[in-house]
């Protein structure tokens, strides 16, 4: 059983008088202690939501549902209270947002944001709840933390009030740690440093990380394993190293397809996927992408996908995956499941030894990874 | 802070400066003068002379504000030619009341308004929301002295809750400090007197309220829905923070900006606009005082009431800054 276990997550907004928003259409993803895995996807596709809605942080109000479950370390944090789930927060489970300046409170001063944390979960008060403060701001790596503690936000820069945020986030030491585009709102050369920063923090304490980002540079450099997500759900599901050398599906292929190589040639220009988030059929009329899609064929159209678990141990929802030279299709697919099952409902590196994680599918083979 | 402080206080200089050369060239232009008040119809225009050579006012315009200047550098505001008693002895008689009525009147309104409106916020749709929406657009509507009357019929005069009108019980006999009568009361330990002082304040204290309260209530629960969506509202849900410690840390103090510019601007006209309250419950403050100053073309008396309004608006507004300052660091003064 892995920390964080989720499972057929759904996330929908329903107003009045407008159509019911899916926000999230049944993710499921898995964490083990000290693993990093990512969730990646253009704005839009559900990414954040799906954080929010683990953290129980989404904005209540009337027509949200939540759905699903997200069991960590044994307990569902879906059908938590808002008490036991508001101890668990800060101190198990933490989570970094994406813009520094507006997630730091602007009228109080860096030192009372980080020993509320030490307060409120592991009781320190005073002098020894400050120490520890400036221990934690010296740990990640912001310079004269006494002095820091007592300056309000806006006196600090933009890497410095992320690097405070790391902070408190770590302070009480949580087991999983969920940072959702820690990065984007940082200047290049900031933003690894911080990427540098979480990686270390991540192999100090064996914290379990879920990297939310739309940056495929980010994935590369951090994530073990990653998730696409599209329109709501897990598109495709792969360690590092197979994804990025031979994505399955199309929108995978596109994501990667759209990022600038300094190896392209001088003309070629650079490719973009055609069209916008907006443009999506609705899972249950086909896939998402298919209006997107430059491997679109009539199958697309008319039922949602089904999950396909690959003879690697990945898996994609597509019915006409970018293939693999020199593999059949047939002998690329162990399996397929119905749209009710999802790629993370199989551990990507699933032990032999292990239950089938999906009724109907056997256990997965390990990954042939040489790092 | 405190150079802060001095600056502020020497920008009273030519604010006072220009507004009474302002009030001073209009309220001689105003027709008819004291005389015409002093003497009704009957008066001859020999009498009228007489009395405006007696006052000063035949004098040439220069003259006489020069004569006004050099008697407000002594903070002499000269003589009512209504009551014959110095203008500073009128008003350090009545100005007390008035300021007893303010402090009330804003006690209720941001005692009630603040939690009310943060309440309405976290409640947004629910019926709790609606009621004191709806319940300050009603307060805002309806004229302070109809709502004066209707108070004092009911709870003064059938239920006889509160008393009708007046300070202070004369029977009781209170010494008299600083004519602030509660402050008196409490000075001397007269603690009756300070009770009934603060009994006659109830009604129109709650009249006056009406309008500041449901002012305070809007912008509070604009300002709360607008703080409960930023992202640092989120940051310390997601640390665990206790609701409690989430409301009065991070979103109470952010939401309170907006709602201390309106606290000030609503005394100071509080202030200066309890006349009608005051005639209702015939409370002897500033205001009832004023408005007969302005038949009677009470020149002293007006002068002097418009300066020190003038006045207690900078101080009040130098509070507000100040209080910006302990609320917001990134406005706070040097």
């Amino acid at each position: 059983m892995a920390l964080l276990e989720v499972d057929d997550l759904s996330v929908t907004f329903a107003r009045r008088g407008q159509r019911t928003v899916h926000a999230v259409d049944g993710v499921s993803f898995s964490v083990d202690a000290g693993e990093v895995v990512g969730l990646v996807g253009e704005s839009g596709c559900g990414k954040s939501v799906t954080s929010l809605a683990i953290m129980g942080l989404l904005p209540k109000q009337p027509g949200l549902r939540v759905g699903g479950k997200a069991v960590f370390d044994g307990t569902d944090l879906l059908q938590l209270d808002d008490r036991s789930r508001r101890d668990i927060r800060g101190r198990d489970v933490a989570m970094i947002f994406q813009d520094p300046l507006s997630s730091l409170n602007p009228v109080i001063p860096i030192g009372l944001q980080v020993t509320e944390v030490l307060a409120r979960h592991r009781g320190m008060r005073g002098e020894a709840a400050t120490r520890e403060a400036a221990d934690l701001l010296d740990r990640v790596g912001i310079p004269d933390p006494r002095r820091r503690l007592k300056e309000y936000p806006h006196q600090l820069s933009g890497g410095m009030r992320q690097r405070a945020l790391i902070a408190m986030a770590v302070a009480c030491q949580p087991r999983l740690l969920i940072a959702d585009e820690p990065t984007t709102a940082l200047d290049v050369t900031i933003q690894a440093q911080i990427l540098e920063l979480l990686k270390d923090l991540v192999r100090d304490s064996g914290t379990a990380l879920v990297m939310i980002t739309h940056d495929l540079g980010v994935v590369a450099g951090m994530c073990e394993t990653i998730n696409v997500l599209y329109a709501g759900r897990v598109v495709e599901t792969a360690t590092r190293r197979p994804l990025f050398r031979q994505p399955r599906h199309p929108y995978t292929e596109g994501l990667l397809g759209s990022v600038p190589r300094l190896d392209a040639g001088r003309g070629e220009r650079l490719n973009p996927i055609p069209g916008s988030v907006r443009d999506v059929l609705p899972w249950p009329d086909g896939c998402a992408f298919a209006p997107r899609c430059t491997r679109r064929v009539d199958a697309c159209v008319g039922e949602p996908p089904e999950l396909v678990l690959t003879h690697d141990a990945r898996s994609y929802r597509c019915v006409n995956p970018v293939p693999v030279p020199g593999l059949t299709p047939e002998a690329d697919t162990r399996a397929t499941a119905p749209t009710t099952a999802e790629p993370g409902a199989v551990p990507a590196q699933a032990e032999p030894a292990d239950p089938p994680a999906v009724p109907g599918f056997g256990p997965a083979p390990r990954e042939e990874e040489t790092p | 802070m405190f150079r802060f402080i001095i600056r502020r206080l020497l920008q009273l200089i030519p604010t006072l400066f220009g507004l009474s050369v302002l009030l001073f060239i209009w309220l001689h232009r105003l027709p008819g003068g004291p005389e015409t008040a002093i003497l009704g119809e009957r008066g001859t225009p020999e009498t009228r002379a007489a009395i405006r050579r007696n006052l000063g006012l035949d004098e040439p315009i220069l003259v006489q504000y020069a004569r006004f200047l050099r008697r407000m550098i002594r903070l002499d505001l000269g003589t009512s030619t209504g009551t014959k008693r110095a203008v500073t002895t009128e008003f350090v008689e009545r100005f007390p009341g008035t300021v007893e009525l303010t402090v009330m009147a804003m006690i209720l309104a941001v005692g009630i308004g603040i939690p009310l409106g943060y309440l309405a916020a976290r409640r947004r749709g629910r019926f709790l929301d609606h009621a004191s929406v709806g319940g300050s657009l009603i307060g805002i509507c309806i004229p302070v002295f109809f709502l004066a009357y209707v108070l004092k019929a009911i709870f003064a005069e059938n239920l006889g809750w509160f008393p009708s009108s007046g300070r202070q019980d004369p029977t009781i006999g209170a010494t008299r400090v600083t004519n602030f009568f509660v402050l008196d009361g409490l000075m001397t330990r007269e603690w009756d007197a300070a009770a009934d002082a603060l009994w006659h304040l109830v009604l129109p204290g709650v009249a006056l309220a009406s309008i500041p309260l449901a002012i305070i209530v809007r912008i509070t629960r604009a300002s709360v829905l607008e703080v409960l969506n930023e992202d640092f509202v989120r940051t310390a849900e997601a640390k665990g923070l206790t609701e409690r410690t989430v409301r009065r840390r991070h979103v109470l103090r952010n939401a309170m900006l907006p709602v201390a510019t309106s606290i000030g601007l609503q005394t100071g006209l509080l202030l200066s606009g309890a006349v009608l309250t005051e005639t209702v419950f015939a409370f002897s403050g500033i205001g009832a005082f004023v408005a007969e100053s302005i038949s009677q073309r009470d020149y002293p008396v007006l002068m002097g009431f418009i300066m020190i309004i003038a006045v207690v608006y900078v101080l009040v507004n130098l509070l507000v800054d100040l209080s910006y300052s302990v609320i917001d660091p990134r406005v706070r003064v040097r």
